[in-house]
């Protein structure tokens, strides 16, 4: 999960790639509809990714009849599924340039199949309690006025920032050193751990700084207030070293095999089709989470609630 | 892990024995000259590196893995030799999966129903030990069921199985030849250090890259963990046998393949399936890291459990986990001491083989009841104990850190300010040459000139890596994990070494400490104790001080009635007798646990990357994320496997120094 300049370069090439892909496919739809047979859908560990699948799942099993196979894995080894043919989609990917580059512009076998409908928020955000209390937190130009606020044991004699799952590049060390900002990034390691400091600071009325992003469920709980850094421009976090600015709009998407675009599975259309708000992906999200109900009970709810929507991903 | 001292000291060389005075003076003499030079030259050469910078050496181990990664579909060796291993190993765990967890065609269960599996299992325990273990089993499995993941639980069991039948077709042959051939051993035993000691997160991507994502990668990184131990302990098994025995056999005419099959193995039997036990642990201990590339089971129900913080559910087949090893644990143990009763022919076998062939019966019987009728293939009901389990374990936790928390901060802070922080920037200041020259220097003293050899290698090999400032601030983390577990393993293990009814309440949860996914409490860790190198430290001590207090245990237990009864008749107290009589007469306990202690607690490292103890562990875990890190992952790697070696030579050393002390 990241982002860079670069990344809007490439999303242009795909488009173009994945037209001239879907191009072949398309002229001979009626063999197409004839049996889904079975789709792999990789299953990235965040809940945001679990409401995708559980909606997309369902549609394909209940409409289409497909035997849809869910493999666990990480990120990077899902997009090494596409070459072996092991992975057919990832529904929700958050940018990974570099994996781009290598399966979708160079090898080849992936393609981009455009967005999810869910925008990517990343940035910086305090916990709520603070906001009222400390006027103007969540500025970035008064965030050294309460640096001495959020030190920690880890931080030494600095205000300490908390980063998430590694996953996730983050510009965060770049931007503090390059505000001349008093704090030091606490590599947390998890998305577990960055969430549980955000809710026990919550909680205890502890003061709290991090990393984190929207869709993101946790947000239902905890509603934290995002810290205006200087505005993102085109370009502004070219060099990794001198950045300055916030994290650029993220537009969540999703990925695809050629060779699964190619087979004319009714799946793939869905897949391709599939998209829906962030409020959307957050009500199933929050089922699951929070409701703690099934994959297929959480989609139900929400596929019978939005019968529209789904018949435009079934293309009819 | 468990095993890496336990093979070594019998066949070190013994060194001359130093008067305890002199030892202790040339300790602190180095103590006192490495603090003077640290402080002196702090700030000096200390090798920093950002997170996001990478050396040139870790760049290059990048390479190496984009090599591999674009090698694997197109070089013709490659897809060959690894397809064919991939094909053999996929076929053989979907096999047993068809068997007893997953519904084979159209059927709605496997070919075996959960009713048949119940009472073939028990049968069998009772078959290799007794009927107090077949009960075990028989109430294990069923409450497997009851917390609502019967399937999940037969995955497990089914990659476990296929895991451990491979660990002991290839440790077990490979034992032999390093029980026999001592060259042999020299050469192999790096390797097991390397297998045991490097995380298993560093070699999780090229493994799918090889083997690509399936039942066939899980197994193959489980066996990597599982290997080690079935190879160490049965090259031990062979060492253990008296040299005299084979050569009375080798005198009255047989060829050395004979004495090995008459003479050796028959008496290795026992310590073997020791062996056996401890490559099923160490494959158990697998299961949550193997569902990070999507091994089925328990462990991707703990993984699941963890995206949304569910404490419960997490607890709920974490439990599952512990009842399976309980289970194996209990079967095995039993089964190693029967081979002994049956060795010395104890037993009444005629009696014993007609329930046996009654108990093969009713199990036949089982089976085809368990195909037949559904209730009996599926397992009833969804699991309203496991339901309950969670809830309660919910509640206990919030209740729990919502009225402890400003105790637990008090004191990660007090540690972290007190100990910590201090230790952390005196090893990561001071200059590596003197922390280095000091590393190898107490090697020389407790090992003599091949010690500081090994010692120089490691030194050098950290700093190769360039990451000697990170490790410097995982080893004070993982000291003071250390000297925690180690305070723990003393108290607790001389506790329930004198106590039986102690050692029957405590066991069970040291068990559970030692095969719980820390998965599992790294989010009320975290609740309580932030997102510190504090909870890291916390999660080592669960996991190491279990190892520890056995071993510990074991050693006051094994001390000569004799011993105790002279002390007793001297008219020593209580603690008199523990002091002054039971802990030197159990030096060598106290050393093997040490050590044990320290490798667990490096074990944990990674898990520590993960809660917010930077260091080695959260590059490891990093390079497992990102694709540019891959290199520095594995370079992380390489220094945790070089920081291993040393802390482990370094206390073997020192053990072997204390045991002739001892005499």
């Amino acid at each position: 999960m990241f982002k860079s300049h670069r990344f809007r370069r490439g999303a242009t090439l795909m488009l173009v790639v994945s037209a001239i892909t879907f191009a072949l496919p398309a002229a001979v739809p009626a063999q197409a509809a004839a049996s889904c047979g079975t789709v792999n859908l990789a299953d990235n560990a965040w809940v945001g990714y679990e409401a995708d699948l559980a909606v997309v799942s369902y549609v394909l099993k209940n409409s289409l009849g497909c035997k849809v196979v869910v493999k666990n894995i990480s990120e990077q080894v899902s997009w090494q599924g596409f070459p072996t043919g092991q992975v057919d989609a990832i529904l929700e990917n958050w940018g990974h340039e570099d994996l781009a580059a290598k399966y979708i512009t160079k090898q080849k076998v992936a393609v981009d199949l455009g967005s999810t409908g869910n925008n990517g928020v990343i940035g910086w955000y305090v916990v709520p309690w603070m906001v009222a209390k400390y006027p103007g937190i969540t500025n970035y130009k008064n965030l050294n006025k309460y640096a001495s606020l959020f030190k920690t044991s880890e931080s030494g004699s600095m205000g300490a920032f908390l980063d998430g799952d590694p996953s996730y590049v983050t510009n965060d060390a770049a931007i503090i050193k390059n505000l001349k900002l008093n704090y030091k990034v606490i590599f947390t390691g998890s998305e577990a751990a960055l969430i549980t400091s955000f809710r026990t600071a919550q909680a205890q009325k502890k003061p709290m700084i991090g990393y984190f992003y929207e869709p993101q469920w946790f947000l239902a709980e905890v509603p934290l207030v995002h810290v205006t850094l200087p505005k993102w421009t085109t370009g502004c976090d070219a060099n990794p070293k001198t950045v300055a600015c916030d994290y650029p709009p993220y537009p969540l998407n999703k990925v695809a095999s050629v060779k699964f675009m190619n087979s004319g599975s009714p799946a793939a259309t869905v897949i391709k089709n599939f998209k829906w708000t962030n409020a959307d992906q957050n009500s199933v999200a929050k089922s699951l989470a929070v409701g703690k109900l099934t994959d297929d009970a959480a989609a139900k709810i929400w596929v019978d609630a939005h019968p529209a929507i789904v018949k435009a991903w079934l293309g009819k | 892990m468990a095993t890496t001292l336990l093979s070594k000291p019998a066949n070190e060389p013994a060194p001359v024995v130093a008067k305890k005075s002199k030892l202790s003076f040339q300790l602190s003499l180095l103590t006192g000259s490495f603090l003077f030079f640290a402080l002196l030259l702090r700030g000096i050469a200390t090798l920093p590196l950002d997170t996001s910078s990478l050396t040139s050496f870790q760049n290059w181990l990048n390479s190496v893995s984009d090599w591999i990664g674009n090698n694997r579909t197109s070089n013709p060796v490659f897809t060959f030799f690894i397809n064919v291993i991939r094909d053999f190993i996929d076929t053989f765990v979907t096999g047993i999966q068809d068997l007893i967890s997953q519904a084979v065609g159209n059927n709605a269960s496997p070919l075996l129903g959960w009713f048949g599996i119940v009472v073939m299992l028990s049968y069998l325990a009772y078959a290799v030990a007794n009927l107090r273990i077949a009960l075990l089993v028989c109430g294990g499995l069923i409450s497997l069921g009851l917390l609502g993941y019967w399937q999940e639980s037969m995955d497990t069991l089914a990659l476990t199985l296929a895991a451990v039948v491979l660990a002991l077709i290839v440790g077990i042959p490979l034992g032999i030849c390093a029980g026999l051939f001592p060259r042999f051993e020299k050469i192999i035993t790096p390797a097991l250090d390397f297998a045991q000691v490097m995380p298993t997160f560093v070699y999780l991507t090229p493994v799918t890259l090889f083997f690509l994502i399936g039942p066939a990668s899980a197994t193959i990184v489980t066996m990597v963990y599982a290997i080690p131990p079935a190879l160490r302990i049965t090259a031990v098994a062979l060492h253990e046998v008296p040299w005299s025995s084979v050569e009375a056999a080798i005198s009255m005419g047989s060829t050395r393949m004979q004495a090995l099959r008459k003479v050796q193995l028959p008496q290795a039997k026992r310590t073997i399936v020791v062996g056996i036990n401890q490559t099923i642990m160490a494959a158990l201990s697998m299961v949550t890291i193997a569902a990070l590339i999507d091994a089925p089971g328990l462990g991707r129900v703990v993984i699941r459990a963890l995206e949304s913080l569910d404490i419960g559910s997490s607890f709920q087949a974490g439990l599952g986990i512990v009842i399976l090893a309980v289970v194996l644990d209990r079967t095995t143990t039993a089964a190693a001491s029967k081979v002994d009763a049956e060795n010395s022919h104890l037993l009444d076998h005629k009696h014993h083989r007609q329930i046996l062939k009654i108990g093969a019966l009713l199990s036949l019987i089982a089976i085809i009841i368990s195909r037949i009728y559904i209730w009996a293939g599926n397992f009833p009901g969804t699991g309203v104990l496991g339901h309950d389990i969670a809830t309660y374990t919910d509640n206990a936790t919030n209740w729990f850190q919502a009225h402890f928390v400003n105790v637990t901060n008090a004191i990660t802070n007090a540690i972290s300010y007190g100990l910590l922080n201090p230790l952390q920037s005196l090893l990561t200041n001071s200059p590596w040459f003197v922390t280095g020259l000091a590393f190898v220097l107490l090697a020389a003293i407790l090992g003599g000139r091949k010690l500081a050899l090994v010692a120089t290698f490691c030194v050098l090999g950290i700093v190769g890596t360039g990451l000697w400032s990170d490790t410097m601030a995982t080893l004070a983390s993982v000291l003071v994990a250390s000297i925690a577990t180690v305070t723990i393993g003393i108290v607790v293990g001389v506790w329930i070494g004198r106590s039986k009814r102690a050692d029957q309440i405590i066991r069970p949860i040291l068990d559970a400490g030692q095969v719980l996914p820390a998965f599992v409490y790294l989010v009320p860790f975290l609740g309580l104790f932030g997102a510190t190198r504090f909870t890291a430290i916390m999660a080592a001590i669960v996991y190491a001080a279990p190892a520890s207090i056995k071993l510990m245990a074991d050693g006051i237990a094994g001390i000569p009635a004799s011993i105790s009864e002279a002390g007793i008749a001297a008219g020593s107290s209580k603690w008199q007798m523990i002091i002054k009589v039971q802990l030197p007469s159990a030096r060598r306990a106290v050393a093997l646990s040490t050590n044990q202690g320290i490798i667990y607690v490096l074990a944990m490292v990674v898990v520590g990357g993960l809660v917010g103890a930077g260091g080695l562990g959260y590059l490891v875990v990093a390079g497992f994320a990102q694709l540019n890190l891959t290199g520095k992952g594995l370079a992380a790697g390489l220094a945790i496997v070089l920081l291993g070696i040393l802390l482990d030579r370094i206390t073997q050393a020192a053990a072997v120094r204390s045991t002739l002390q001892g005499k």
